[in-house]
């Protein structure tokens, strides 16, 4: 199977391709990409990175998660704070704190703030929290030996609590609205075309990045110990595994691609709030891991962006009928195509072999 | 030498045994597996346990790797490892191997990879992401290919073995990870006439450098390879011996044999 050549491909493409067709092309040209384009396809990678974090720790080791919002948010929320923290007082009050602080008639900023108005600050936060959450989560529930869906409805459970707890005004991050009216990135407007593209050449970057790693990690003998682990744990440990260790590595190193995912979608999209942390939100993850094929990255990547192709396409032509949708498909692929679209595509080409050489 | 001299790591066997199994007792639900079992192997020795179905010489199993904890009574590995104490892994370190009734090898791996992932290396996250088998290692995993006569089928999914082709791979498997006590549970258990006794060969060619514990209710198989023959019923020991008197035995004709 050719699909990581096809998925290098379309990275690269996206890389390097799409902002020189927007840069060099006349904006009369078919071929040209217009600027808004460029924030739109850069919420797609960052689902696509969400989705190949899903596929590591899911797909690959067999443990599903379904809290993943969490650190998705975790990362968008660390990202919103510092945004929040360079409005400065150019906010509807003309404080120097956030507006939400001031509506509700706070006179200081919460200690939990502090720091964010720096960028390095805020960075180490992105890379460090989502991991070191999952870590600690992963420790006791791993140790525990907590397993299949008693692991995936306690993950459920955490980013229902958390959703709760940020709805709340007085926690502090803006509660039901969340955070947004941005005005700028390291000094650089958000509305500028040129802060749109760089967002965007980052994003395909990171997500190419990512995509090399995930793959040198499968291909590696800890890939196969992973799915080892997945297939028949008890035998991985009789022979000599920790497996304890490999799963908190790849349950840590998931949330830590997840976090940088939402910390690259929270500027691109302008907004994060709580409902992020829906439990839906997390299922829906999962979802796209499933629809594009369990096990494969390419279709993990594949997956989210088709999924999410249709619920844009559903949003606008026939919104009530989207979770319908989504339902169906799940049950459908769960049901007929457990390997998802890559499974799919992988037998339409062994066929033709078997055509060529009968 | 003396016991002090012996790293921790080491198995202790100055003793000349090398599993020590006391008093040990599991219950399930008020049920006992095991009851208050005692068995003792030596360095070197090939034991054959047989006994009715459900006499547990599974669950002693489960308890030698950690699998299942004791309610009461004491394991050890040497003189020094305390099994009760020890997790699975630390146990497969120490140097005890698995066979499982039901065999398990990993399906969706090839045969190679099947044995890749059970030779004896360091076999931590690090090394597993960063070293790629030596040439040394492929070579032992080749000879192991030989023994267990799978050389032809080495690329192809474990999943598309037959049964005992997957009992030989899994008897492979242990193999090249390489223990001092290997325990296998019914190893014959879908294999050809032919294979079993091939198996009993490799078995025999094993005693002495490795301690091994095999289950079987296959008496040709048993009787070709036992040299002290051990009788469970009902989670106690019954009787010890050799074949011959074993199978003279008063309570095991009625228990087992003579079924
Ligand atoms: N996890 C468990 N929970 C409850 N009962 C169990 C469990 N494991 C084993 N048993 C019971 O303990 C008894 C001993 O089982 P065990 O598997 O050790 O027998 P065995 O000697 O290996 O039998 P066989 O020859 O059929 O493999 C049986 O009655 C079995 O039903
Ligand atoms: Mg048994």
């Amino acid at each position: 199977m050719k699909g990581w050549l096809f998925i290098f491909g379309l990275l690269a493409i996206s890389t390097v391709l799409l902002p020189l067709l927007n840069l060099w092309v006349p904006e009369e040209s078919n071929f040209h990409i217009p600027d808004y384009m460029f924030p739109l396809i850069g919420k797609y990678l960052c689902y696509a990175l969400v989705a190949l974090a899903m596929d590591l720790i899911w797909g690959y080791t067999g443990i599903l998660s379904l809290g993943h919002g969490v650190f998705f948010s975790m990362g968008g929320y660390a990202m919103g704070m510092y945004l929040m923290r360079s409005i400065g007082k150019e906010g509807v009050y003309k404080s120097d704190l956030p507006d939400f602080m001031v509506f509700l008639d706070w006179k200081e900023l919460p200690w939990y703030w502090y720091g964010f108005d720096n960028f390095i600050f805020t960075l180490l936060v992105i890379l460090i929290l989502p991991g070191l959450l999952a870590f600690t989560f992963g420790y006791f529930a791993f140790k525990s030996r907590i397993k299949g869906v008693y692991f995936a409805i306690i993950t459920q459970a955490m980013t229902f609590a958390l959703m709760l707890l940020f709805f709340r005004n007085n926690t502090g991050f803006g509660g039901n609205n969340g955070l947004t009216d941005f005005k700028r990135i390291l000094g650089y407007s958000l509305q500028d075309p040129s802060t749109k593209m760089s967002l965007y050449i980052i994003t395909a970057f990171v997500l190419f990045s990512s995509y090399v790693l995930g793959r040198y990690i499968v291909l590696s003998k800890l890939g196969r110990v992973l799915t080892a682990i997945r297939d028949a744990e008890s035998r991985v440990m009789f022979s000599g595994y920790n497996t304890i260790h490999y799963k908190l590595f790849i349950w840590t190193l998931s949330a830590f691609l997840c976090g940088i995912a939402g910390a690259l979608y929270v500027p691109q999209v302008g907004i994060i709030n709580p409902s992020e942390m829906q439990p839906a939100n997390s299922i829906e993850m999962a979802i796209w891991v499933a629809v594009g094929g369990r096990g494969t990255l390419s279709g993990a990547l594949v997956g989210a962006g088709l999924v999410n192709g249709a619920k844009s396409w559903f949003t606008v032509a026939a919104p009530d009928y989207w979770l319908y949708f989504l339902g169906a498909l799940f049950i459908v692929v769960t049901l007929f195509f457990p390997k998802g679209f890559a499974g799919i595509f992988t037998k339409l080409l062994s066929k033709d072999k078997w055509r060529e050489s009968a | 030498m003396t016991g002090a001299h012996i790293k921790d790591d080491l198995v202790d066997t100055t003793h000349g045994c090398i599993l020590y199994l006391e008093e040990i007792t599991v219950s399930f639900d008020g049920f006992k597996a095991l009851n208050g079992l005692n068995l003792y192997i030596d360095e070197g020795e090939l034991r054959c346990i047989i006994g009715p179905n459900g006499a547990g010489k599974t669950t002693m199993m489960d308890v030698i790797t950690g699998k299942t904890r004791p309610d009461y009574g004491t394991a050890f590995f040497g003189q020094n490892h305390d099994l009760t104490q020890m997790t699975e892994y630390e146990i497969s370190h120490a140097g005890i191997g698995r066979k499982f009734q039901k065999p398990t090898v990993f399906l969706n791996h090839t045969v190679f990879e099947n044995l890749e992932l059970a030779l004896h290396a360091k076999k931590d996250v690090w090394h597993s992401l960063t070293k790629s088998l030596t040439g040394e290692q492929k070579e032992i995993i080749e000879d192991d290919l030989e023994t267990i006569g799978l050389k032809e089928q080495k690329n192809l999914r474990a999943g598309l073995l037959s049964h005992g082709q997957k009992q030989w791979l899994e008897i492979g498997m242990l193999l090249v990870q390489d223990p001092k006590l290997l325990l296998i549970d019914e190893p014959v258990a879908g294999m050809t006439h032919q294979e079993t006794e091939h198996t009993a060969e490799l078995l025999k060619s094993l005693a002495g450098k490795h301690s091994i514990v095999v289950v079987e209710h296959e008496m040709d198989f048993i009787r070709s390879i036992a040299n002290r023959v051990t009788v469970l019923h009902e989670g106690s020991l019954l009787a010890e011996g050799k074949m011959e008197d074993v199978q003279n035995d008063q309570k095991v004709i009625e228990v087992y044999l003579g079924s």
